[in-house]
């Protein structure tokens, strides 16, 4: 067992774990952040996606003692301070941009990585930003569209 | 779908990594995680040890060196896909790197990681193969260079010894008027290729074809470098007629296999079909 210190959503966390538990285990069952879905556990559903300083990963394809020092950001951080829904999450409402809801949290965070870099990306780059996130519900075009509205939004905002 | 126990151990330098390397018995790098974990979470690899590389940034970077562009094996996809000084020196790793899975798994995956893993279906192998690139070693012993195209024995696995170590990779720089093109049949985009072809062409002020490099992939045990067609193509101007002649001669060169993705049959035709298209997109 190691000690594992980490940022997450902004706030220092830590808590240990054997080297063989991804960090998506981690975050579910030893932080007690369970946004973060597990699909395939084998990288190929994007469901587990994760902010790994800045950049969006697979949270299944890395050991949590990798993260040790590093910065996450998970599915709740894009809440608002009081809890309530961020700008991504109100638009896949609006937007119908889930039924099940099973892929979300990851698409949300594919969504949020493409936004940083612009607020008005074109299809495009929301398609290659999506590319490894898998929905079985929505046929896609309805995420599509949250990720605009929810660009539209923040462009709105600033 | 979980792994099974290993001991960890955080590299925090070259020299750290190989002595851990020569050291503990049934070690295994670590670079992106992107195959290995995956292969771990199934338990088709149990290393006993996982040495982290991730965290020694002597590894990672690009530097136009030489005539060469070196890669840092511990490069991210992503960065090598948004360098400028790759799409301007190495314009066929540019264009093989944008079909080499989705954002997130070029995040964390990498450059060295993939030649090393030598997937025959992989694009990046394939460009290192037209291009002829070096491949870095080093062991607590000592380094070597071995040249992609005398670097791999089979389908995932190389000449590699265990107690060695991918350093960098050493891409050609062409000079002149370079044409590239990179041509992919697969499932989705993003996907391992069923049968890709690379192919870069150097062309003189009177539009003559004066140098080619091509190779295919995921028809052969690895990606195969197809002499004869560059031999054809060089002293000659490219049109449609041209492109569609000289592909036929990668067929002796292919020794595909059925799969649950595509028929043998299909891998050779395709094969000479991607050809054709990738001369004719370097040229255009
Ligand atoms: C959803 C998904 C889609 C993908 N699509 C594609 C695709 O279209 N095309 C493609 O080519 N790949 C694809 N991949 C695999 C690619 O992402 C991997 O990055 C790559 O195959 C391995 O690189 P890595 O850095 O992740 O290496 P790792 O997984 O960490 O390692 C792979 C192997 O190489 C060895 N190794 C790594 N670095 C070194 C080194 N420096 N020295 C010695 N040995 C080393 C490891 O020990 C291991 O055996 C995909 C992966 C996923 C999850
Ligand atoms: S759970 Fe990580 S990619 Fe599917
Ligand atoms: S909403 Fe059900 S998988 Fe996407």
């Amino acid at each position: 067992m190691s000690m594992i210190k980490l940022t997450v959503n902004g706030v220092a966390r830590s808590a240990s774990a054997e080297p063989r538990m991804s960090l998506l285990d981690f975050l579910r069952e030893n932080l007690g952040l369970n946004a973060t879905h597990m699909g395939c556990e084998h990288g190929v559903c994007g469901a587990c996606s994760v902010i790994l300083d800045g950049a969006p990963v697979r949270s299944c394809l890395l050991f949590a003692v990798q993260a040790d020092g590093h910065a996450i950001t998970t599915a709740e951080g894009l809440r608002k301070d009081d809890g309530t829904p961020g700008v991504i999450m109100d638009s896949f409402m609006e937007a119908h941009g889930l039924q099940c809801g099973y892929c979300t949290p990851g698409m949300m965070i594919a969504a949020h990585a493409l936004l940083e870099q612009t607020t008005s990306p074109s299809d495009d780059e929301i398609h290659e930003a999506i590319g490894g996130n898998l929905c079985r519900c929505t046929g896609y075009a309805q995420i599509v569209e949250a990720i605009r509205l929810a660009g539209r939004r923040m462009k709105d905002a600033s | 779908m979980k792994a099974a126990s290993f001991d960890y151990i955080r590299a925090t330098s070259l020299d750290h990594a190989l002595s851990a390397l020569a050291e503990s018995e049934d070690a295994i790098i670590l670079a992106g995680g992107q195959t290995l974990v995956p292969m771990m979470a199934m338990r088709l690899a149990r290393p006993a040890t996982l040495i982290d590389l991730n965290e020694i940034s002597e590894l990672a970077g690009i530097t136009n060196r030489d005539g060469y562009l070196s890669i840092g094996t511990m490069t991210r996809q992503a960065a090598a896909l948004a360098s400028t000084e790759v799409n301007a020196q190495t314009p066929l790793l540019a264009k093989a790197l944008s079909f080499v899975g989705h954002t997130q798994t070029r995040n964390r995956g990498t450059v060295g990681g993939s030649i090393a893993h030598g997937d025959p279906s992989a694009e990046i192998p394939l460009a290192a193969i037209a291009l002829n690139a070096e491949i870095g070693l080093a062991s607590r012993t000592g380094t070597r260079t071995v040249t992609a195209r005398d670097f791999y024995t089979g389908p995932l696995s190389s000449v590699r010894r265990t107690d060695e170590c991918l350093t960098e990779i050493r891409f050609p720089i062409w000079s002149g008027t370079v044409g590239v093109g990179f041509q992919e049949i697969s499932p989705r985009h993003g996907d391992f290729a069923i049968v890709a072809v690379a192919a870069q062409l150097e062309f003189g002020a009177d539009k003559v074809c004066r140098r080619a490099s091509i190779a295919v992939g995921g028809a052969s045990a690895n990606p195969v470098h197809a002499a004869e067609v560059e031999a054809a193509l060089v002293g000659k101007r490219i049109d449609p007629r041209l492109a569609n002649e000289v592909s036929r001669a990668v067929d002796p060169i292919l020794s595909p296999t059925d799969d649950l993705h595509a028929t043998a049959a299909y891998r050779r035709r395709v094969a000479r079909v991607l050809t054709e298209r990738a001369i004719l997109e370097a040229a255009a």
